[in-house]
């Protein structure tokens, strides 16, 4: 089979382009000490690290299951005017800057903040510096991405199946589970996974809003940034696995964004 | 429609090109001819901000070919960032630690020269809200403190003064340079924590200061030095010179550092 030709101009400027984004991995492949991964993977503050970025990433995951999925239902299925301004604002955090996604949080459940100061005085709950100040950082910065690709599933899925389980007689919670849920259930795992990837990542929301403690709000990736400071070798392995997080979740959604095109 | 596509990435291309090379170029002749022209590039401690900032318009009002760039942020950061390869031409440190570090890891031109003093306060909201009076205050309960991580120098000095004074207490966040903790301060998600006394005037009336008596203090060291390979050492020297000159130091005096 022949190939299509490639004009020389496209050709250089997309392997510039490729080199660019192979290079920086190449350097964190080359120049991590591999001698030293298994000691850096299990030094105590690498694995609460760890563990605290698994038990966010995955508490955010759950949360944007559970109020992301009712509002792709709704920007799907319910046409109002404002709509899509609303979702907009929603899905805002995909592009801003998340650092300012934690102040805008620290003004609304900070201790100053609209709620956070009810919560204070009502309930003596206190978000910032918390665990729970890292998962509502990373849903709000990660949310985004279930919401839009659960809302292009029901979108694009067959709605004449409900139809006709309803004119058979089935109740609207059982076409919702039976039906509809199962239908856009591909969706609704890439959704979950995107989410749950980009709250591993998170960094600027969750340093701003929930600070930095060991333990407590050090998630890895702002392991990564204070460990280059006092030991690359460690921070070059977490980077890794990172990377190698983010890899195994593209490749593996690689077929649901190109492949349904 | 495709032609004026492949026009576009050609001309962003070339921009691209255009910004690199002017960037690492040539310095700008100056109009007066004096050798003393082009970028000089300071990386300069967080809590060097706002001196560092009056200095730098100073400094070039007084050699017009120069533009001083400042990079601020806390000292490990710059370490590393210089120690990565970024263009710096001087750095200014918060501590001699970091800069014993970057010289031993041969990446500095000549020996540092110390060019101010900081003393600790305690930094706290407007009216002290909690009633915060010495460090042993940060250890009540219900008071939520937070420090600069231990690398960073103001978290060490910390550190240091806590001890001195037999206070312990646990954080609820280490930041990474002395400017965050401020502003958690100010936006009053944080009760209080320890910061120079020039951040605190430095943020005015937007936090409070409680001085920790002269017993449990460190002073806090500031070296400057000119990092190694800099591409414009006449104006990276002069920098330093003007920083260590009567009038750098009555500027830094005037932001609340002690002479150097």
């Amino acid at each position: 089979m022949r190939r299509q030709s490639v004009p020389l101009i496209i050709a250089v400027l997309a392997t510039v382009g490729i080199a660019f984004f192979v290079l920086p991995l190449l350097g964190l492949l080359l120049r991590a000490p591999w001698g030293d991964a298994g000691k850096s993977l299990t030094a105590p503050e690498t694995r609460e690290a760890l563990k605290l970025s698994l038990v966010a990433s995955l508490s955010a995951t759950g949360i944007a299951v559970v109020l992301g999925v009712p509002m792709a239902w709704i920007y799907a299925r319910v046409d109002f005017p404002g709509r899509s301004v609303l979702r907009a604002l929603t899905t805002l955090p995909m592009v801003l800057p998340p650092v300012v996604g934690g102040i805008a949080l620290f003004l609304a459940f900070g201790r100053r903040g609209l709620l956070g100061s009810w919560l204070e005085s009502a309930f003596g709950i206190t978000l910032p510096f918390t665990t729970a100040g890292v998962i509502m950082a990373e849903t709000f910065v990660a949310m985004p991405f279930l919401v839009l690709t659960v809302e292009a599933g029901l979108r694009s899925m067959d709605r004449r199946y409900e139809e006709a389980a309803r004119t058979l007689g089935a109740s609207r919670w059982r076409v919702l589970t039976r039906v509809t849920l199962p239908l856009i259930g591909p969706s609704l795992f890439a959704g979950a996974i995107l989410c749950w990837a980009r709250a591993l990542g998170e960094f600027g929301a969750t340093i701003t809003f929930a600070g930095n403690f060991p333990g407590i709000t050090q998630t890895m990736p702002l392991a990564v940034y204070l460990l280059l400071e006092t030991n690359q070798a460690a921070s070059f392995i977490l980077s890794l696995v990172l990377l190698l997080i983010s890899l195994v979740v593209l490749i593996a959604l690689r077929d649901r964004w190109l492949g349904s095109a | 429609m495709m032609r004026s596509r492949m026009c576009l990435v050609i001309v962003v291309a070339a921009a691209f090109l255009t910004a690199c090379g002017s960037a690492a170029g040539t310095p700008s002749a100056s109009p007066s001819g004096t050798p003393l022209s082009g970028t000089v590039s300071v990386f300069a401690a967080s809590s060097l901000t706002d001196s560092f900032k009056a200095l730098g318009s100073s400094f070039q009002a007084a050699h017009p070919g120069i533009t001083v760039q400042f990079n601020f942020a806390g000292t490990p950061t710059l370490v590393t960032q210089i120690e990565q390869g970024a263009q710096a031409d001087v750095l200014a440190s918060a501590d001699p630690t970091n800069m014993d570090k970057l010289t031993a890891d041969g990446f500095t031109a000549g020996a540092a020269q110390v060019f101010a003093h900081n003393q600790l306060e305690i930094v706290v909201g407007p009216g002290n809200p909690m009633h915060i009076s010495g460090l042993a205050d940060l250890a009540r309960p219900g008071v939520i403190y937070i420090a600069e991580a231990a690398t960073v120098p103001a978290g060490k000095y910390s550190l240091q003064a806590l001890a001195k004074a037999g206070v312990s207490v646990t954080p609820k966040s280490l930041e990474t340079d002395v400017k965050a903790v401020v502003s958690k301060i100010e936006l009053g998600e944080a009760d209080a924590g320890i910061v120079y006394s020039t951040d605190v005037k430095a943020a005015g009336t937007k936090v409070q200061g409680v001085s920790i008596p002269a017993a449990d203090n460190v002073v806090a060291t500031y070296p400057i030095v000119a990092v190694k390979g800099t591409k414009n050492s006449a104006a990276a020297n002069a920098f330093i010179l003007y920083v260590r000159s009567s009038t750098g130091q009555s500027t830094l005096e005037s932001f609340g550092f002690l002479h150097g």
